[in-house]
């Protein structure tokens, strides 16, 4: 299909039906119950999941491929959010210009970036990105206020010109985000039973658009051109060597990236039209990082799933509160309760990050591979089990059958 | 002419800061060969130790004051803290007042047991790891400790204050025969640049002048040979990371009184201290101490308005930017060696 192989068509299968039947699979308690606490089946929160996956994608092409760790990769998706925000404010609410503009801006910005940075490898390579990255990030907030407009952050407002669009509606407010017409923010909504789905316009665009992503990035995996930045990963002296200069491929890479990144960035701002400098600063980079690492890097899905994985428990994590454990260890004695709570407790809420830290950690020292990686283990495991049970079996058989 | 007079001064401060904790960074780097990524959290937790420190000075109990009365007639409330009650109240108001300066004897040894903790518990098994990983988990048990931090104290600034004899400004102008007023210099901030002074020195004598400073170096530059001798030279660099993170940790006890310390300030020192260590050249103890003030001094020059008008925002990235020519123009930094790290 496409040009993929059948492996590589059932993956991308897979990821399209996850992805356009998420309100469905991620909204399995009926709203109201004590679980519905759980559900991520609301627009916004699925909107964050493929968003991020879009930019861990993006971003585990230069790390996963090339072994390359920037650390300042939220620059572009900064800049690629400020793009679409001017472009809004400018030409019109349609969210695809906005959206060509911040992967054009994205990618130019990343072109110079890379150019600089990609002249040294390893850890200067990370801490040249991240010295950009803060720069950009350090400028944002003060002399490119005219552009940024600083710790406000930019937003639309009433009397910006948008040359094809209109000024303000007729009701005198700032027009939203729309697809020729079709609103962002419009969300279509199944009452089934005690169910409750939601089919939001943003986040079918994104989801599609994310489902392209995914599969330029299959594209870019199985081809010459991946094989020689897996290369580039495997041994950059040996390619040199052999006569290749490897700068060109790690380059476009990067830029490949920084474009996904603007991609995601130009995204966000369709969903919600306002662009702030604290998307560039350098904790930003270790999120994505982190999604992608916890995902399992160089692997195709791991990224998508590390996002997924982060945003939810961000989500429902940071919804956890004293009285919520006190709910749940109800049936323990009392000071068993208590006890319980209390440690629990820093995890929880706006400990969320300690947590996320601890995991971050724990996959680092004992799952290099992230999450992709614990899969196969386990399924290998499984496996060689129920492998053994037939060998058993077999035996017995056998032995019953010599007697 | 009194204006970069000043500035320097200025620089010096914040160059003493970035100074001490690249010289930590350096020595990880040069001994373990380890990118130590939660350095600025040692930093953080250092500056955490005064603030500890100052809290349990000022643990007290309260006694009722026959003599007063509040507001509303009831006999006043007076809250005595016990350092007082136990060394008399002249004796005990000192302590309180001087509880920054006595911190650095409290997080010495915390800061080497942390130090030498994080080193056996978790970095140990990372050096056969690539770079990469080094980084990562570094960064993870950064984002751990700072959360930890924050979930004790606070996410809120805690103001610290230096001890009463060193608050108000020196007239530096007035001391060099220019007319007063021209040069103010805080006095803490002169005690920091001296302090800073003194743990470099002390650093560079200890590794220069004893015979487990000569170990380590023979270590740092050959650690297989060092080995075939028969020395631990394991235990050696263990220790050498804890004294690592003594230095970060005095550097933040010392600056709270200039910067009330928060849970992520370690983060914000971390990026710039990484800057320092690349510009110094990775693994060289004198370059990192050279670039930390050379690049103190330059972001302070970048912040005067004469400079800031010719070109606007140069304050804000002047460090990135020396950075970024310094690694493209000379790429093993200003005083790097042959080998380490070429890639």
């Amino acid at each position: 299909m496409f040009g993929l192989d059948s492996k590589d068509s059932k993956l991308l299968l897979i990821v399209a039906v996850l992805a356009l039947a998420a309100p469905f699979i991620l909204n399995p308690f009926p709203a109201g119950s004590e679980l519905a606490q759980f559900n991520a089946g609301y627009p916004d929160l699925m909107q964050r999941f493929v968003i991020f996956g879009i930019f861990a994608i993006g971003f585990n092409i230069l790390f996963g491929l090339t072994g390359y760790l920037s650390f300042g990769h939220a620059a572009f998706l900064g800049v690629g959010s400020y793009s679409a925000v001017w472009m809004f404010k400018l030409l019109s609410m349609n969210v695809i210009p906005a959206i060509i503009l911040s992967v054009i801006v994205a990618g130019l910005f990343s072109l110079l970036i890379g150019y600089v940075s990609l002249r040294r490898s390893g850890i200067y390579f990370s801490i040249l990105t991240l010295a950009f990255a803060q720069m950009s990030f350090n400028l944002a907030y003060s002399v490119l206020t005219p552009i940024t407009n600083g710790e406000t952050g930019l937003q639309l407002t009433l009397d910006d010109p948008r040359v094809l669009g209109q000024t303000a509606t007729a009701d005198g407010s700032i027009p939203v985000t729309n697809l020729f017409g079709l609103e962002m923010r419009s969300t279509y909504e199944l009452v089934l039973g005690a169910w409750n789905f939601q089919f939001n316009a943003g986040y079918y665009l994104s989801a599609v658009i994310m489902l392209a992503s995914f599969y330029m990035a299959i594209r870019i995996f199985r081809s010459p051109f991946g094989l020689m930045l897996r290369a580039v990963k495997t041994n950059q002296t040996r390619l040199n060597y052999t006569g290749m200069n490897s700068r060109p491929y790690t380059l476009a890479a990067f830029v490949v990236s920084g474009m996904y990144a603007g991609l995601a960035g130009g995204l966000m701002a369709s969903m919600d039209p306002l662009a702030g400098a604290e998307r560039m600063q350098w904790t930003a980079s270790g999120e994505v990082v982190l999604m992608t690492i916890l995902g399992g890097a160089g692997t195709l899905l791991g990224p998508v799933l590390g996002a997924g994985f982060i945003k939810y428990f961000e989500n429902i994590f940071s919804k956890i509160n004293d009285n919520v454990l006190h709910g749940w260890f109800a049936f323990l004695p009392d000071g068993m309760e208590d006890l319980l709570v209390t440690i629990v407790h820093p995890f929880v809420g706006k400990g969320w990050h300690l947590t996320l830290g601890l995991l971050f950690m724990m996959v680092v020292i004992f799952l290099p591979g992230g999450l992709i990686e614990g899969g196969q283990r386990l399924g290998k495991l499984l496996r060689r089990k129920s492998a053994k049970q037939d060998d058993e079996d077999a035996n017995k058989s056998a032995s019953t059958a010599a007697e | 002419m009194d204006a970069i007079l000043l500035q320097t001064l200025n620089g010096l401060d914040k160059g003493s800061a970035y100074a001490l904790i690249a010289l930590g960074l350096t020595l990880i780097f040069g001994t373990l060969g380890v990118v130590n990524f939660a350095h600025g959290a040692l930093f953080m937790i250092g500056a955490f130790c005064a603030v500890t420190l100052s809290r349990i000075f000022s643990w007290s109990y309260t006694v009722i004051d026959e003599t007063k009365t509040d507001f509303l007639g009831n006999p006043l409330k007076v809250d005595v803290p016990y350092v007082q009650a136990w060394f008399g109240d002249e004796m005990g108001a000192a302590i309180i007042d001087w509880s920054v300066p006595l911190a650095i004897i409290f997080a010495i040894p915390i800061m080497i047991f942390i130090g030498y903790a994080m080193e056996r518990g978790l970095i140990k098994h990372f050096y056969k790891r690539p770079h990469a990983d080094q980084i990562l988990v570094t960064f993870g048990l950064a984002i751990v400790l700072q959360e930890v931090v924050k979930y004790y104290f606070g996410a809120n600034p805690i103001p610290t204050p230096a001890p009463d004899a060193f608050k108000g400004s020196f007239d530096f102008g007035a001391f060099l025969g220019m007319e007063p007023n021209a040069i103010i210099y805080p006095y803490w901030r002169m005690v920091y640049f001296m302090f800073a002074g003194i743990i470099i020195a002390g650093v560079f004598a200890f590794l220069q002048f004893t015979t487990f400073g000569m170990v380590v170096r023979a270590g740092m530059a050959d650690r297989e040979t060092v080995g075939l001798l028969g020395i631990n030279i394991d235990r050696r660099f263990t220790i050498m990371f804890g004294i690592a993170a003594a230095v970060a940790g005095l550097a933040g006890v010392m600056y709270t009184p200039i910067n009330s310390p928060n849970y992520h300030m370690g983060m914000d020192f971390l990026v710039l201290s990484f800057v320092v260590v690349v510009v110094g050249g990775m693994g060289s103890l004198p370059g990192a101490v050279l670039a930390g003030f050379m690049l103190g001094i330059l972001e302070s020059f970048a912040s005067m308005n004469a400079i800031k008008s010719l070109i606007p925002g140069i304050d804000q990235i002047i460090i990135y930017l020396v950075a970024i020519v310094i690694l493209l123009t000379r790429p093993r930094g200003l005083m790097g060696r042959k080998g380490v790290m070429e890639d």
